[in-house]
């Protein structure tokens, strides 16, 4: 099968080696600054906030979104962190789902829209997708500490490319799923395209783009932890550190917290996606 | 006045449709085309006029074109060829801005799956088309509460579509197209969605909102009773052309071609033809002054056993058998004392013959056709028989 030769790995390494760290070190590090001073503002601030009132905040919003039985074991999950003393941890890895989740939904949503209506760029962007999603997750791990560093940016950016799909493709589905008589009405009583976009069809998507809001949430918590190999601090760490001292205790105990937590988010949101 | 007026309006769906149009103005078929290019033609070279105040029918079966025609007047799928005048203005040729417009103030549409918005109530769909032209809330919805009353739906307004039933909501879509109080209403199968009785019930109200408002309706249907009911002129659709344009009366007694007369053959003439179309000229009318004894003589001339009785301005007064006519005379009490005015059954000119079937089989006389009082014709039995066998009536005399 050895027709001609396709040097793609020099390529990219002359690239990456000759013009990309040498030449554009200068943005990426603008970029790894903006980035880690929001992760460090979301960590610091979930972790300034007390335990118990977090823990009380996000019982009641269980309650209000998702019920009682969800509420209640939000109570047992909150008290079982709190116990084995994995509460910071805890915090950092909500962290940074929180932050890549807002970047995935910043910028996937309005994707999402543009390639429901423009097929064109749907055409593009579906092909990126499948690679966002398919590409092994250590192919773009690498490469993001040698832009970014060690610790929580490059988490969130392999987060963001890992998490962002889900969103994207709901948010087109969504749209694209709104009766066409609907859309029809709409426009015969002379809506503009923004009309459209805001009066019909994005409040009629809602339920859709928030099923991909929470897909991308638990996308986001499963990277956060992997991205622990690369210094993200969090339970990832935690596990990790378990891991390789054969400490199975240790790797149970964080492990179990990133279920609960995993859990909670995931009632949480698709009960917020109920209700629209 | 024409309000729209359709010339040689075309759609072909397709990857080239400026080929396909060549082809079709060659004069090639819609299947060879279709077989040679892949390319569907949708509309094909279709004229019509609608005058203001009209009820003007697009009939045809599925895959005739009709809902590809509608959607082409107000530009919801982009014409091949062709112009569309909307008041005189080529709707066709319109950038972006101008089209919203029109479509705001001339153009109303309902739709036959009702196409209301779901997460909406009924006020604020009712309110949509207002709401986007930026009215104010308090006075769309002022507006919007009007027409919701006048479709009678008044207490339904905070309820969400899917919390009413199909009839009540086409309702919410007929009151959504009547609150921007455009001239036309565009009506897409608006009825073919509901079951028979509601879908009659609506067409009564069309009927009725029509006299009211005299909207301009362009109406699309695949039923062809529907379309003799509520159509002053109705266009036959076949294959994406127009085969026939004509009033009701026209199409059933001179279709085009055989594919007409084909549809018009199991037309249930009871629902078609209206009294107007059967009724007949009473004989004679004797005014009170002249009366009882030239009452019996006119009686005699005509050989008949009664007679109608009229004032001097045609006011229907009622019915003169000849026995009470002579009784009248014998015991010398006033004529308008023996007319019998209870069991006579009264209609009006455009009332369905299979309205008045019923009544015709129980009624012990022929029924009158008043209007404003005045007694314009009768109708008996016979003559509702023979206008089902053989349509209109020729204009011959008869006496009760």
């Amino acid at each position: 099968m050895n027709y001609f030769h396709f040097p793609l790995e020099e390529w990219t390494n002359n690239f990456v080696n000759g013009w990309l760290l040498p030449e554009m070190s200068g943005f990426f590090d603008s970029i790894s600054v903006a980035l880690s001073s929001f992760i460090d503002g979301v960590t610091n601030l979930l972790i300034a906030i007390p335990a118990e009132i977090f823990a009380i905040i996000l019982i009641l919003l269980a309650w209000k979104l998702a019920g009682k039985g969800i509420a209640l074991f939000t109570l047992v999950g909150c008290l079982y962190i709190g116990s084995v003393e994995l509460w910071t941890e805890t915090m950092q890895t909500v962290a940074i789902v929180i932050v890549s989740t807002i970047i995935s939904v910043i910028i996937g949503v309005p994707v999402g829209i543009i390639s429901a209506k423009n097929k064109v760029v749907d055409q593009i962007v579906r092909p990126v997708l499948d690679f966002m999603q398919t590409l092994p997750i250590f192919v773009y791990l690498i490469p993001a500490i040698l832009l970014f560093g060690l610790g929580g940016v490059p988490a969130v950016i392999a987060t963001f490319v890992f998490a962002t799909p889900p969103a994207v493709r709901m948010t087109r589905l969504g749209i694209n799923q709104v009766p066409e008589e609907v859309v029809e009405a709409s426009r015969a009583f002379g809506s503009t395209p923004w009309q459209l976009l805001l009066k019909v069809q994005l409040p009629l998507a809602v339920p859709t783009i928030m099923a991909g809001v929470n897909q991308t949430i638990m996308l986001a918590l499963s990277m956060a932890v992997v991205a622990s190999m690369i210094g993200a601090p969090g339970l990832g760490s935690a596990v990790l550190a378990g891991i390789s001292t054969v400490n199975v205790g240790l790797g149970l105990t964080a492990g179990l917290a990133i279920v609960v937590i995993a859990i909670i988010l995931d009632r949480i949101t698709q009960g917020l996606g109920q209700k629209f | 006045m024409n309000k729209i007026e359709v010339n040689n309006l075309t759609k072909i769906f397709g990857s080239h449709p400026k080929q396909g149009l060549k082809r079709l103005r060659n004069g090639e078929q819609k299947d060879d085309i279709l077989n040679d290019t892949g390319m569907t033609v949708g509309v094909n070279q279709a004229s019509f006029t609608v005058k203001a105040g009209e009820t003007f029918v697009i009939m045809g079966l599925s895959g005739s074109g009709k809902s590809t025609l509608i959607r082409l007047v107000n530009r919801l799928i982009e014409p091949t060829d062709g112009e569309v005048l909307i008041d005189g203005e080529d709707i066709t040729k319109m950038d972006k801005s101008t089209l919203i417009e029109t479509r705001r103030k001339k153009l109303g549409m309902v739709f036959q799956k009702f196409g209301l918005l779901p997460h909406r109530t009924v006020l604020h769909n009712v309110a949509y088309g207002l709401e986007i032209q930026g009215v104010s809330k308090e006075e769309r919805e002022e507006k919007a509460m009007q027409t919701i009353d006048d479709v009678g739906l008044k207490g339904y307004e905070s309820s969400y579509p899917s919390q009413l039933s199909g009839g009540m909501q086409q309702r919410v879509g007929i009151a959504r197209a009547l609150t921007n109080d455009t001239d036309i209403l565009l009506m897409d199968e608006a009825f073919s969605a509901l079951d028979p009785i509601i879908r009659k019930e609506m067409q009564d109200e069309l009927i009725k909102l029509q006299d009211r408002l005299g909207k301009t309706v362009l109406f699309i249907t695949h039923d062809l009773d529907e379309a003799l009911k509520l159509g002053d002129r109705i266009a036959i659709m076949k294959d994406g052309k127009i085969v026939q344009i004509g009033t009701p009366e026209q199409i059933l007694e001179n279709p085009a071609n055989d594919y007409v007369s084909n549809f018009v053959k199991d037309v249930d003439r009871s629902k078609v033809l209206e009294a107007h179309h059967v009724m007949k000229k009473p004989e004679v009318l004797s005014t009170f002054k002249d009366g009882p004894r030239v009452a019996v003589r006119k009686m005699e001339e005509v050989g008949a056993s009664s007679i109608f009785v009229v004032d001097k301005e045609k006011n229907f007064k009622g019915l003169l058998t000849i026995d009470d006519a002579i009784r009248a005379y014998k015991e010398n009490i006033p004529m308008e004392d023996v007319l019998i005015v209870e069991d006579i059954y009264s209609t009006t000119t455009d009332t369905a013959l299979n309205d008045l079937l019923g009544i015709a089989v129980d009624a012990k006389y022929p029924i009158t056709v008043i209007e404003d009082g005045k007694l314009l014709g009768i109708i008996s039995r016979v003559s509702i028989l023979s206008g089902l066998v053989l349509g209109k009536e020729k204009d011959e005399v008869v006496s009760p």
